[in-house]
């Protein structure tokens, strides 16, 4: 069963910004890791409230090189690295508890 | 199975916390490169080294270390290397780098210092509060421990009366141009790449560089602070022909860097892609230059140009047996306009006691950085 947390985004740490994702590819084109689902899909679960989905995803948010190969390119201007800090961020404090 | 993050990012955390660097050097280590430069304590405008290139060859031995420990057994026992970590540093034997190495990063930053001086820069140094600034938490979200950590070099340069920064590589220059004025307000340092800065003085070759260079851009300089022109410029003003790889400027290719410590067998993958590229395109030149019937060594062979210790470090790991022709971009420069380094330094030693005494005082005046654009 998927559960939604509504309060997801709002308990987010700082200004999650996906909204103008139309899924277009350009960035998973682009990426040197080959990051698939960041940030079509993943950015779509957090916006969504799938929380349980973006923990299952720790290795794939850790993964990404915030190299800005993507972003470079996304015609939607997505802030794709701010957004992959801050679900870092989320991570690191509910996941890793490393956020005292 | 993979590096357990919890331990390892809390072992890095930790060490910021309780020891100001995420692998902490002793202050003799980390101010080793200035002996004998007599650069002055302090002052308005000061070089900043954030302790990068000095940690390069730590960073690089832990890696090597994380790297045997990936799908190994000893992976479950490392959340108790975090908790020995806090009261013993562990992570200084597992960082314990060669002197030959630590010797080569603390060159690169004595020739930025030489190289800035040629342009006639005059510039103090924080020594012992030159510190890191937390730029691989802050990447890796551990803002709690930045925060602080933030705030305690910001104090350092207040007390030092700092205006200016002079940096010497990307990230250090991200986090104190770009971060910093997030995370402190009130930070109004002003924040420039020595790359930027000798870029606006000119450089004077006293001999013209030979050969083709290849430019590895540095994902931080190129598409977070828009450094990419002014590498280009300052080679091509020593004599280098400018060769640009397919992926290069605000396109360029990552290094793997970011995830070494995390991810090391990937970060290798990603680098030695990078690696082929640039050989790739170090074989067009060697092909172009034997065409235009240049015969030097160093023209046919050609160089890579790297302006980031650890793009360079990461690159150099991959390109194995070709990794002599990867070089930090202050060594090309530094061999052009500086050429042998005592003997320059000794003939300005001679040269400031010959001045005047008013035209003396102009050269130390440490006020001549100029503002940015
Ligand atoms: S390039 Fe931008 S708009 Fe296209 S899928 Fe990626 S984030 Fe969305
Ligand atoms: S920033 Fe991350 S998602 Fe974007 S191209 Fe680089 S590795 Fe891929």
């Amino acid at each position: 069963m998927i559960r939604v947390d509504e309060e997801f985004l709002g308990s987010l740490d700082g200004p999650f910004d996906a909204a103008a994702c139309m899924s277009c590819g350009v960035c998973t084109a682009l990426c040197p890791m080959e990051i698939g689902s960041l940030p079509r899909e993943l950015f779509r679960h957090a916006i969504l409230g799938l929380a349980e989905r973006i923990r299952q995803q720790e290795d794939t948010i850790f993964s990404c090189l915030l190299c800005r190969s993507c972003e470079a390119s996304c015609p939607a201007e997505v802030p794709i690295t701010e957004n992959v800090r801050i679900l870092r961020r989320h991570l690191v404090k509910h996941q890793l508890g490393l956020g005292e | 199975m993979p590096l357990q993050k919890k331990a390892v990012l809390g072992i890095l955390s930790d060490n910021l916390r309780r020891r100001g660097s995420v692998l902490p050097l002793s202050r003799r280590l980390h101010t080793r490169w200035a002996r004998g430069l007599g650069i002055p304590l302090g002052g308005e405008t000061v070089i900043y080294t954030g302790q990068m290139y000095q940690l390069i060859p730590a960073i690089s031995k832990m890696a090597r270390r994380m790297a045997s420990l990936e799908d190994s057994w000893l992976t479950r026992v490392m959340g108790a290397g975090r908790v020995v970590n806090k009261v013993l540093n562990i992570s200084w034997f597992l960082s314990r780098a060669r002197r030959r190495e630590r010797a080569v990063y603390d060159s690169m930053l004595r020739d930025i210092a030489l190289l800035l001086r040629a342009s006639g820069v005059e510039f103090g140094y924080l020594y012992g509060d030159d510190m890191y600034t937390g730029a691989l938490v802050h990447d890796q979200g551990v803002d709690s421990a930045l925060a602080a950590h933030a705030r305690r070099v910001v104090a350092a340069l207040q007390a030092h009366g700092v205006k200016r920064l002079i940096t010497v590589d990307p990230h250090t220059t991200h986090m104190l141009r770009s971060v910093y004025p997030q995370l402190i307000e009130g930070f109004e340092i002003e924040v420039r790449s020595y790359l930027e800065i000798l870029d606006e003085r000119g450089l004077v070759p006293r001999e013209m560089h030979d050969g083709p260079v290849v430019v590895h851009d540095s994902c931080v300089y190129a598409r977070y602070e828009s450094v990419v022109d002014s590498p280009r410029r300052l080679l091509t003003s020593i004599g280098a022909a400018v060769v640009e790889p397919e992926l290069s400027g605000v396109w360029t290719h990552c290094c793997g860097g970011p995830i070494e410590s995390l991810f090391p067998r990937r970060a290798h993958e990603i680098a030695a892609r990078r690696v082929e590229q640039l050989a790739e395109s170090l074989s067009t030149a060697h092909v172009e230059a034997a065409g235009r019937g240049e015969q030097g060594e160093r023209s046919q062979r050609g160089t890579v140009a790297v302006m980031c210790p650890i793009c360079l470090v990461n690159l150099t790991g991959a390109a194995e047996a070709s990794a002599g022709r990867y070089r930090d971009i202050s060594r090309l420069l530094a061999d052009s306009v500086i050429g042998d380094r005592a003997r320059w330094l000794a003939r300005r030693e001679r040269g400031q006691k010959a001045l005047p005494a008013a035209q003396a005082d102009v050269e130390a005046d440490p006020g001549v950085l100029p503002s940015a654009p």
